[in-house]
């Protein structure tokens, strides 16, 4: 089925033009993965300028999100929040982002502080843009300022030139502008595909959960699909800087644009990953297939699912929201890959989707995903079992600019203070918020768009709600914290974390807030009980966060090193680290940059940046301890009813762990009692992760640890002797 | 359908083909830039592998549609539009489009027919089939 046709009056939209800055650049070639040099753009005074990287900066910092946070502790003070103007959206690529040979390796890493959580937030994103303005002649671009009218920046890798605009005819809604900005840019149909743009839309003027979408035109579909940097509210930051779209157009891409000092191992090491994809991935996780909502049904089978906000771990419904369900609705057969070379290819599409609501209601889309989280998020924990509804929710999140886990978490919120009669139809403004009721979300969407009633409040995220319906709707705050899953501010991501501390831990300890993507430890803690002491969760803590940093320093994605293993893993001494793999990737880092990296010096290059981001947490007044604590719904039952639904494994941990004979007693002590104990349990656990990671009991890196990791800079250690006092 | 068609069993192991192949498209002899490719086997015989133009897995795996079908039926890579990712070699069931140390984009045979020539033993020839 063909999409609704986009008609893009190209003249229409340069006659609004009003060019305010023009700035020239000398082009030079990327040397082993780095440019050494950053583009500053900044839209209050409309300076455009290159900064230089010092050898400090690259050795300190690696690149991605080190050099972004870098480039952010600098722009700021102590007191910037998310709307000032000197906040920034940094979006940095990293030494190995863009080579086309290993699998996932085109990941933006995009860093600003957060209107959620007013910490840095860091989001890793798919897409072209990050590798073409790589290959266009910078590390990073730096954005602060706040414009007066709406702007469109521009880069020209070919030309060596970066632009400002005022564009105020271009749409605010992502697939639109992302088609706006092909017809604009692009010569013809074969360049439309060297044009990336990342935007937010409607929905991330009103809502502090905005995420950016980072397009990439797919030549066989005829469309520009999207990527997001979903996280954190960056896409709510882009617009409160009344920033349109920054686009960037580069052609002459190749296998050697990051100009490696080994291109054969380069491309032998992507070779044998690629063969592992083919020969292994159907077995496996089935990526190629479905992508990442091959998950559902396992997470439902492990009573992992969060269904109705994190309540409970599975569904009878789930079958009609599996990878089943959307495999029928997908287009097959596509190279989806989000960036080029990936075989994992797992950014799965529909195609000649028809909305049911809202302003496109009729109109035939492509539809990016859903992934997990989305289908999670929208799906499962707000109860909704249809999987066309699911799509909807995921095509507007993505559109209006809103972040799907964000939208899905506090959605589930709502809809249990729907049930816990917290909301009621006068409070919404008549919408139903029951479990299930696709439409009564959507319609909460599309409110948030247009600005407008309930959808004003649900869009300050979960944190204020909780706040918000304690003062005006006289709610319980004890309940509203135990169940609104945030925590620093953010909402959590779709996984339930009850029966494994670790994880628990892994969440609530991550520093930008709780995402998976520090440390996902649930089936080696609670499946395979492979991590039992404080220590071995500690040791896990420690590892995990710090391996997994290190894809953000290199823009690289996550996925193709634990979502395809080697056919031997399981017979290698630590299957969970996947160590074939992660030598790898020191094998393409030397590679392209000639160095002399191993396994333990790819740890350090992470530890570095991880605790100059944890400090920075610490400069704009958090990163403290009681920063690091979960709501109780995401460490253990809250109600009677929770308590109930894992009777028998909670009566034999009451029995077996704390010591307590059930029998006899009602669910109300017993909940209480199980709740007392896994608090202390946390607690033990945050002592032993901080000790491990050379923290103090508060969670402050000590000067030592900091001087042995080589992150002792004179503005880090007085941030920390601030706090040691 | 124009292609390569091989006869194992009158392969001597003369590797004359790969010679041929590599001078004309590399000007060099080396056997690792052929396109065509005799591997010996332990039965003292000989597997002749070549693109037979009939997969077409390569097609659809390119991500930048540099891959595509001329109208003799042969399965042609546009260097222009190739990014040298070389997903094309890891998903060709007979390990005919191939990769080589030392070159940006992945090769293959595209059924010129200057291999044939110098086989002895007419172990291949060129075939159109409809």
């Amino acid at each position: 089925m063909k999409n609704t046709k986009i008609h893009v009056d190209v003249d229409a939209l340069k006659a609004r033009h009003v060019l305010l800055k023009e700035f020239r650049y000398e082009l030079r070639p990327v040397v082993r993965g780095y440019n050494m040099r950053t583009l500053y753009v900044n839209v209050s005074s409309n300076e455009i300028k290159e900064k230089a990287v010092s050898e400090e900066m690259k050795q300190k910092f690696t690149g991605g999100k080190g050099f972004g946070l870098k480039l952010l502790w600098d722009a700021i003070s102590d007191t910037t929040r998310w709307n000032d103007p000197e906040n920034e959206i940094n979006i940095a690529m990293g030494p190995i982002c863009g080579n086309t040979n290993y699998p996932g390796s085109g990941k933006s890493l995009v860093v600003s502080i957060s209107p959620l959580t007013d910490i840095p937030i860091d989001s890793n994103v798919g897409g072209y843009f990050g590798p073409y303005l790589k290959f266009s002649g910078f590390d990073a671009i730096e954005i602060q300022g706040k414009a007066e009218r709406d702007v469109i920046v521009y880069v020209d890798g070919n030309q060596g030139l970066v632009r400002i605009f005022e564009a105020p005819g271009e749409a605010v809604d992502s697939h639109i502008l992302a088609e706006q900005m092909v017809e604009l840019f692009a010569a013809n149909e074969l360049e439309k595909m060297h044009i990336s743009t990342v935007s937010a839309g409607r929905g991330a003027e009103h809502a502090l959960i905005g995420c950016l979408n980072f397009s990439f035109y797919d030549r066989r579909r005829k469309v520009s699909r999207l990527k997001q940097a979903g996280r954190g509210g960056i896409g709510t930051v882009l617009r409160d800087k009344k920033i349109k779209a920054v686009v960037v157009k580069y052609s002459g891409l190749s296998g050697k644009s990051n100009n490696p000092v080994d291109l054969d191992k380069l491309q032998q090491t992507g070779l044998k990953l690629h063969k592992e994809i083919i020969a292994l991935d159907d077995q496996q996780c089935r990526m190629r297939q479905i992508g990442t909502a091959h998950l559902v049904e396992i997470m439902d089978e492990y009573d992992l699912l969060p269904t109705h906000n994190f309540k409970f771990g599975r569904h009878v419904k789930t079958p009609k929201i599996n990878s089943h369900a959307f495999y029928d609705l997908i287009t097959h057969g596509l190279p989806d890959g989000c960036w080029f070379g990936c075989t994992m290819a797992c950014a799965k599409a529909a195609d000649g989707f028809r909305l049911r609501t809202g302003p496109y209601k009729g109109q035939r889309v492509t539809v990016d995903g859903p992934e997990y989280e989305t289908v999670g998020g929208c799906g499962s924990n707000i109860g909704v079992f249809d999987a066309r509804a699911v799509m909807e929710i995921n095509f507007y999140c993505d559109t209006y600019g809103l972040d799907t886990i964000s939208f899905g978490t506090m959605t589930a919120f709502i809809m249990e203070c729907w049930e816990k009669r917290v909301l009621n139809a006068e409070r919404t403004g008549g919408l139903i918020m029951r479990w299930g009721n696709w439409k009564a979300a959507l319609e909460l969407m599309h409110q948030i768009a247009r600005g407008e009633g309930f959808g004003l409040i649900a869009g300050l995220g979960t944190r204020k709600m909780k706040q918000y319906f304690v003062e005006h709707f006289g709610a319980d705050p004890q309940l509203m914290q135990d169940i609104g899953c945030e925590c620093k501010g953010l909402e959590y991501s779709q996984y339930v974390s009850k029966e494994s501390l670790a994880q628990q831990g892994g969440y609530s300890m991550a520093l930008k807030g709780p995402q998976h993507d520090e440390a996902w430890l649930i089936f080696m803690d609670m499946v395979n009980n492979q991590i039992p002491t404080f220590e071995d969760k500690a040791e896990a803590l420690h590892y995990f966060p710090m391996f997994r940093t290190w894809f953000g320093l290199q823009g690289l994605c996550k996925l193709p090193w634990n979502d395809v293993e080697p056919a031997d893993n399981a017979q290698t001494s630590e299957p969970a680290k996947v160590p074939e793999h992660v030598q790898n990737y020191v094998d393409i880092y030397n590679a392209i940059t000639g160095g002399n990296l191993d396994k333990q010096a790819l740890i350090l290059q992470s530890e570095r940046v991880y605790n100059f981001q944890k400090v920075l947490c610490m400069r704009l007044g958090r990163g403290r301890r009681i920063d690091d604590i979960p709501p109780f719904r995401m460490v253990g039952p809250v109600t009677t009813q929770e308590y109930k639904s894992r009777e028998d494994r909670y009566d034999q941990q009451l029995r077996e762990k704390v010591g307590v004979d059930p029998a006899g007693k009602s669910t109300k002590t017993k909940l209480k009692i199980l709740r007392r104990y896994r608090e202390e349990q946390y607690q033990h656990l945050l002592d032993a992760v901080y000790k491990r990671k050379g923290w103090t009991p508060e969670g402050v890196p000590t000067p030592e640890h900091l001087r042995k990791i080589g992150m002792d800079l004179p503005e880090v250690l007085a941030v920390v002797e601030r706090h040691l006092r | 359908m124009k292609y390569l068609k091989t006869y194992d069993e009158k392969c001597i192991g003369c590797n004359q083909c790969m010679t041929a192949c590599a001078m004309a498209f590399f000007k060099e002899d080396n056997p690792a830039k052929s396109a065509i490719q005799v591997v010996a086997l332990p039965d003292g015989g000989f597997h002749l592998v070549v693109c037979d133009q009939k997969y077409r897995k390569c097609v659809d795996e390119c991500p930048t549609q540099a891959i595509s079908i001329n109208r003799q039926g042969v399965v042609m890579i546009n260097k222009k539009l190739c990014i040298g990712c070389f997903a094309c070699v890891a998903v060709c069931p007979i390990d005919a489009m191939r990769r080589c140390d030392g070159l940006e984009n992945p090769f293959k045979c595209v059924a010129c027919g200057v291999c044939v020539k110098g086989c002895p033993t007419q172990a291949i020839e060129i075939v159109t089939e409809e």
